[in-house]
């Protein structure tokens, strides 16, 4: 079992991913250059949070061209376990891997803080170790989060199950005051139809370890390790 | 190309003085053409060559056990313990900062980012220190001073912006800071920017042109014509026109930078640079002239190698230019290609412009001609060394400060109106703009006296903490000097550090005046005294004068960047009351200290009266006493009383925080005192502690075993913030209340853009 973690030119929670996965997590980890037009002996790639290309077209639009990403679909494709943090999430939309798109938050600034987020669904790669309505506290850091999707995806997606996490408040509730970007129906992260390619803005890198504040995101990566660790069991 | 002869007006324009040019001539044996001109005017500068400043930075001290590189290099570097070792400085951008607020904060940045890696070290947390004008007028305030304060506004948002946007592409946590108002910032806002980045101690790296014959080579953006003479613009008051100057603030590229980051330090690591250097300030000549300097070396430059964003370029702009993102390399002979490929990996242009020569000259060449010739040593250790005037300011008796209210009733109107003053208000609104936990260190957040970040896999944390108090310093320069390194330390302290060094950043006016150069000089003698006696040497820092518009000048600000260790994680200590039930303790005691204090800024409208007296040996006594306990595992929370006295102090240590709510508290002051006086004093060398009951005999102990004073002076519980002054009830109302009344503030005057159109008008 390998995780992948992606570097394009701009990333800067690549490094912070790669140390929850080894150090935290326990469990081998590669860095995968932007260059790369394989993902290699990799069963699972995250793409980490930063600016990839300095995001001065729009979130993500540069980094989608980038040849790694030609192997991260066709990795996706095959049903390999993908993964997109905050930039990584706007990367995945970019290239079409998932629907809707990373508006500019509401209030038109760069938000860096603490939220609570709750799990909508708990029969996916990265959530099947939470139980549902289990709130996170995991803090998120962007400019572009709030989440746009027109009326017939965002039915699909509820239809089919694939809100996997909304913001809320400590006590689970979904309001308005605990949506800190604007994103529609509270949405903060969402996965593809086949269930294999997850994106979410908050940083679960930020929140495994309790020295800094919370540990609650380590559960979203122990979940991808076992589901990887059944994968290798049943194959 | 026919080049502008150099005449007197021409020189005047360059900012140089009859008697430099005079001196310029003699050093070079010859008049300079129109380059060296321009190469002496910003090497000359006061930004490039702390003309007036050098004489009086002697007297501060630079050496410790810890100190492994002081000033003189891009940035000072500290020993931590463990193999490792912190690069850290804090560097002022100010003048561009004005002119342009966005771009001039955020290349700001790009700039002490740069002074940092280029030590070797990966940047790790970063601080500002901000000063602004007021950003709200009284309802009878005329057009002006409502533009003025709209004006404020606008420079404080794109400021916080332009820090934000750099900061958080590049990838580097803000951690911390502060931000104060005053009048006088109105005109000339303060934009002081610090970074600590860490490295293995024999990855340290210099500014040198070591090794004759080694390969000079430039790295990063192509130059362009921007930023021409922004050093000379930082050594020069505004006058109306400042708009005009707008061309000479450069524009920022994080992206660019973050490459920059990446590709150096694997160059680095790799073995294969022997000295690198920014091309901050003055741009391709005082990295190429310093780095020669350093290494009693010339350089020689081939400008026609130079990559160039635009066509036609001439000498003087290049060598002038301070488009950002770029940096000088001096490479190991031989292993030229391998740094070119490092760079190329990373998308970044990597030439050989020229090479190290042994004879003491920066040679700039162009079409195989010399354009330029003159020796390092003339544009640096040579540069004028001015003793300016020094003149003690005419003034009257200080304003004797003493309670105003009539009434406790009264004292607690007092109270939540201090508690609103921007200065002590949340600072929220700025810090949620900058990413403050990117890179997965930081272990306190914004918002308790220090940041604190863990080093990955070491035992060991750094706390570092920026501070300044001008309110003090205008009265007294000398005493407010040793007020703010005290602060910074007992910031340090009260979080569980010992603290290390410091890095300084030295804002006042123009320095041609007698009263500022007066001031200037106290300042350093007072900052001195007070690191003698915490022993924390100074290992760089920046000196920014003509803060000046209009012939209004600033307050002198001293910022001081402090840094300290914390020995293990269970030392770090926040501000905050973490539980109920415990016992309330202060450390130290409270005088007569009302004058110069934002109880005289709230009640008088001005901070006038005697600064705080500074007892330092106390001082070092109740800081040592603090950490002895914390260190035993004594107290739960600890916090620094500075500005609004412990009434602010206390009320901090009750609003609520990440995972915690708010808890209430009863505490009882007594004393001769005026209430106001036993509320707000800002008397220094007090930090509120709160414990288990089961540990006051020893946290008493201690105390007096420093021969320091410390008493119970209440109990933590329910939601209100009660303070009774002499068994009556001064200070009453629910935690809560407070709490929004002190977080409102900012959002308020920054997110009501109706109000800020309509002042506007």
């Amino acid at each position: 079992m390998k995780f992948g973690v992606v570097m394009f030119p701009g990333s800067n929670c690549d490094h912070d991913t790669y140390h929850v996965i080894s150090k935290v997590i326990g469990q081998p980890v590669d860095f995968i250059w932007h260059r790369q037009s394989a993902v290699a002996d990799c069963d699972a790639v995250i793409l980490p949070g930063g600016f990839s290309y300095g995001d001065y077209l729009r979130t993500g639009a540069i980094a989608r061209f980038s040849p790694v990403m030609g192997a991260v679909k066709e990795f996706a494709s095959r049903g390999g376990l993908v993964m997109g943090i905050c930039n990584g999430f706007q990367i995945l939309c970019e290239a079409g891997l998932l629907p809707g798109a990373l508006l500019r938050n509401k209030n038109l600034k760069f938000i860096c803080d603490h939220v609570n987020i709750r799990v909508e669904a708990t029969d996916t790669p990265f959530t099947n170790r939470c139980q549902r309505n289990q709130v996170l506290s995991v803090p998120i850091a962007h400019g572009d989060g709030n989440y746009f999707c027109d009326e017939q995806t965002l039915a699909e997606l509820q239809r089919e199950n694939r809100i996997l996490f909304r913001y809320s408040d400590a006590d689970g509730r979904i309001t308005a005051e605990a949506n800190p970007n604007g994103s529609l129906d509270n949405i903060a992260g969402i996965c593809n139809r086949e269930r294999n390619v997850l994106g979410m803005m908050p940083h679960p890198e930020r929140a495994s370890e309790q020295q800094l504040g919370s540990s609650d995101g380590r559960i979203i990566f122990y979940s991808v390790a076992d589901t990887l660790a059944e994968l290798a069991k049943a194959s | 190309m026919s080049e502008p002869l150099v005449t007197t007006e021409l020189i005047r324009s360059h900012g140089l003085t009859g008697d430099e040019y005079g001196r310029i001539v003699q050093l070079l044996g010859r008049e300079p053409n129109y380059t060296e001109l321009g190469i002496f005017s910003v090497m000359w500068s006061e930004h490039c060559s702390y003309k007036s400043s050098r004489v009086h930075l002697r007297r501060l001290p630079t050496t410790g056990d810890c100190v492994l590189q002081g000033p003189g290099e891009n940035a000072g570097v500290v020993d931590i313990g463990g193999g490792l070792a912190a690069a850290f400085k804090i560097e002022s951008h100010n003048h561009p900062s004005f002119i342009e607020p966005y771009q001039g904060a955020a290349t700001g940045i790009g700039g002490i980012l740069r002074d940092v890696f280029t030590m070797g070290a990966r940047p790790l947390a970063a601080m500002n220190s901000l000063h602004f004008g007021p950003l709200s007028a009284g309802d009878d305030a005329s057009a002006e001073e409502r533009a003025t304060v709209a004006r404020n506004r606008s420079i404080m948002a794109g400021v916080v912006k332009g820090i934000g946007d750099y900061g958080n592409a590049f990838g580097v946590p803000t951690i911390g800071g502060e931000v104060r108002f005053a009048e006088c910032y109105s005109r000339n806002p303060l934009v002081n920017a610090f970074t600590l980045g860490l490295m293995r101690t024999e990855h340290i790296l210099y500014g040198r042109a070591t090794g004759v014959g080694n390969p000079v080579i430039y790295v990063g953006a192509k130059t362009g014509r921007d930023g021409i003479h922004g050093a000379t613009m930082a050594s020069e008051e505004f006058g109306e026109e400042a708009g005009s100057k707008r061309p000479t603030v450069q524009v920022g590229d994080p992206f660019l930078e973050k490459l920059l980051l990446e590709a150096c330090l694997e160059a680095m690591r790799a073995g294969a640079i022997v000295g690198i250097q920014d091309m901050g300030a003055a741009g391709l000549t005082s990295s190429s002239c310093e780095m020669g300097s350093r290494a009693g070396n010339g350089v020689e430059i081939d400008i026609d190698l130079v990559p160039q964003r635009e066509a036609g370029m001439t000498p003087y702009e290049i060598m002038l230019s301070e488009s950002q993102e770029r940096m000088l390399i001096v490479a190991v002979k031989g292993r030229e290609r391998e740094v070119v490929d490092i760079f190329k990996k990373w998308e970044l242009d990597a030439v050989v412009i020229g090479r190290v020569t042994g004879d003491d000259h920066l040679r700039v060449k162009k079409n195989g001609a010399i354009v330029a010739d003159i020796s390092n040593k003339a544009l640096t250790d040579a540069a004028p060394v001015y003793d300016r005037a020094i003149k003690r300011p005419e003034r009257g008796p200080l304003t004797e400060v003493t309670q105003v209210e009539s009434s406790l009733e009264e004292v607690d109107a007092t109270f939540m109106r201090i508690v609103a003053q921007p200065a002590i208000a949340a600072k929220e609104w700025v810090y949620r703009q900058y990413d403050h936990m990117v890179r997965t260190n930081t272990v306190v957040l914004p918002g308790s006296d220090a940041a604190v970040i863990r080093i990955k896999e070491k035992r060991r944390l750094l706390a570092m903490t920026l501070d300044s108090n001008a309110r003090y310093c205008r009265v007294d320069p000398r005493a407010g000097a040793r007020l703010v390194v005290a602060e910074a330390c007992r910031n340090l302290v009260a979080s569980g550090a010992r603290p290390l060094a410091l890095t300084n950043c030295l804002n006042f006016a123009s320095p041609e005046r007698p009263e500022v150069m007066w001031q200037f000089s106290e300042v350093i003698d007072g900052m001195a005294e007070a690191c003698e006696v915490f022993g924390t040497p100074v290992t760089g820092g920046n000196v920014s004068f003509y803060n000046e518009t209009e012939g209004r000048g600033i307050d002198p600000t001293p910022v001081i960047g402090m840094v300290g260790l914390v020995e293990e994680s269970r030392h770090i200590t926040t501000q905050w009351f973490k539980a109920e039930d415990r016992a309330i303790v202060l450390l130290g005691f409270t005088a007569d200290d009302l004058g110069a204090s934002c109880y005289a800024l709230e009640m008088l409208g001005v901070a006038d009266g005697r600064v705080p007296q500074l007892d330092l040996a106390l001082e070092r006594r109740v800081q040592e006493a603090c950490l002895k306990i914390i260190q035993a595992g004594l107290v739960e929370s600890a916090h620094d009383c500075s500005d609004g006295g412990l009434a602010v102090a206390i009320a901090e240590s009750c609003f609520s925080s990440y995972r915690r709510d708010v808890i209430g508290c009863e505490v009882d002051l007594e004393g001769q005192l005026s209430a106001a006086a036993l509320l707000f004093s800002e008397t220094p060398s007090r930090i509120v502690l709160s414990a288990l009951e089961g540990n006051i005999n020893q946290i008493l102990q201690l105390a007096r075993e420093h021969e320091v004073a410390a008493s119970v002076i209440g109990r933590t519980r329910g939601e209100r913030l009660v303070i009774n002054v002499n068994g009556e009830r001064a200070i009453d109302h629910p935690v809560a209340e407070v709490e929004s009344a002190w977080r409102i503030v900012l959002p308020r005057l920054l997110e009501i853009p109706s109000l800020v159109a309509a002042e506007e008008k």
